[in-house]
């Protein structure tokens, strides 16, 4: 087990990581969204990059070339980006929605306004 | 790199900046998906991250507040939550195989089977093309019923205009 | 006002082109990359760009809202389409080596009955979006 040349997937990490972190640690609605968009786009790299030969290249069949690459990872996260824009666009229009309702796109004030609502 | 650009993003405030460098950053996944050598999966990642969800991102901030967010009480606890996920994850990759090694189990099972006999089954030279549409024809067609239902969702959400009083 | 017209002649140039370049990624999908999904964001990429430009009554005069819509639903209907004419010939559910003579023609024509319903579906519910997210912010100005 080679860990030397795993230093690709730890740049991933890294990327899904920092992903993460601006989902759950700021406030505002749209910045969470964009750090949801950074973690689906580091996940798809995790997933392309095992399916990668050194010396193959892309899964398009030509009489000159010997080796692909391997197609099953492109499928699966072909259809992953477009449900990931789908979760984008129908998360945007949450937040419009929250804020004609609420007057503001930050988590703090609209759990503030809430909880004054329900007394 | 990538990691500088999404630490921008951390740090950034004004929100039309931030949306312009998730642009930048799909771009630059694009790029390290054609290294990566998925051609098809670049261009969808340049046309739908770097083209709509920038157009519906920007759309999104026209509707509310323009431009800020606010400074926050000191993040600690989320700040631990995201690095032990990290920390994890990377344990986890000490147990991969090799970077590009012919011998892993992805590359015996069914993708050398894909690969030699979709010419002869379907005629179709992208072995990509091939297996979305007839191999695994299923799974595009939940696929495209999730985009409808997408479309429906954000239809009945936003659709009649805001009666003002 | 010149900086209008810039935009203006530019955008003139560029969608054909862009219009252009969708079909061939769809036609195209089968010998190098591409496909419906590509093709459909593209496409609605091009009359996005028209909307921006010359505003949102324009793009929808071009395109009305009862063809955004009905290509929503059409896309979908095509494929599910493909997949009972599978049935209704004497296959299985979107088995597509009945759909002609040959089965490897079938195949052919399968694949690009499928992809066309793809790149209707997607470039319909990208389009729609845009309107509605567009179609409310004038709704505030003009109240």
């Amino acid at each position: 087990m080679t860990v030397g040349s795993h230093y690709g997937y730890w740049a991933m990490m890294t990327l899904m990581i920092i992903g993460l972190y601006i989902l759950i640690a700021r406030g505002n609605l749209i910045k969470k969204l964009v750090g949801l968009s950074i973690f689906q786009t580091s996940v798809y790299l995790l997933y392309i990059a095992p399916g990668k030969l050194i010396g193959g290249t892309a899964p398009i069949i030509a009489e000159k070339f010997g080796i692909y690459s391997n197609p099953l990872p492109h499928v699966l996260i072909l259809t992953a980006i477009v449900v990931g824009v789908a979760t984008i666009a129908l998360g945007l229009a949450l937040v419009v929605r929250i804020y004609e309702a609420y007057g503001s796109i930050e988590e703090d004030e609209i759990i503030e306004k809430d909880s004054g609502l329900e007394r | 790199m990538t990691i500088v650009v999404t630490l921008a993003i951390t740090l950034q405030r004004n929100l039309f900046a931030v949306v312009v460098m998730s642009g930048i950053y799909s771009f630059l996944m694009a790029t390290a998906l054609v290294v990566l050598d998925a051609v098809d999966v670049a261009m969808t990642e340049a046309a739908v991250g770097a083209g709509v969800s920038t157009v519906l991102l920007l759309g999104a901030i026209h509707l509310t507040q323009g431009n800020e967010t606010r400074p926050l009480r000191k993040p600690l606890l989320p700040l631990v939550v995201a690095l032990g996920v990290g920390a994890a994850l990377i344990y986890g990759t000490l147990g991969l195989p090799a970077f590009s090694d012919p011998q892993a189990p992805i590359h015996v099972h069914v993708a050398p089977h894909y690969i030699e006999q979709a010419m002869a089954e379907t005629g179709v030279p992208n072995v990509v093309t091939a297996v979305l549409a007839s191999y695994r024809g299923y799974d595009t067609l939940g696929e495209t019923i999730v985009v409808f239902t997408a479309g429906i969702g954000v239809i009945a959400l936003l659709r009649r205009r805001r009666r003002r009083e | 006002m010149r900086s209008h017209l810039i935009l203006r002649v530019v955008a003139k140039l560029l969608i054909p082109f862009m219009l252009l370049f969708a079909l061939y990624v769809q036609f195209h999908g089968d010998f190098g990359p591409g496909g419906g999904f590509q093709a459909g964001v593209i496409f609605a990429a091009a009359i996005i760009l028209y909307g921006l430009i010359y505003g949102l009554p324009a793009a929808r005069l071009m395109v009305p809202d009862l063809v955004v819509e009905s290509m929503i639903a059409g896309g979908v209907l095509l494929y599910a389409g493909v997949g009972l004419a599978g049935i209704a010939l004497g296959g299985n559910f979107l088995d597509y080596s009945v759909l002609a003579a040959d089965p490897v023609q079938g195949q052919h024509r399968g694949i690009l009955l499928v992809e066309f319903g793809v790149l209707i579906t997607v470039a319909g519910v990208m389009l729609k979006i845009f309107y509605v997210f567009a179609g409310r912010g004038k709704g505030i100005d003009e109240t």
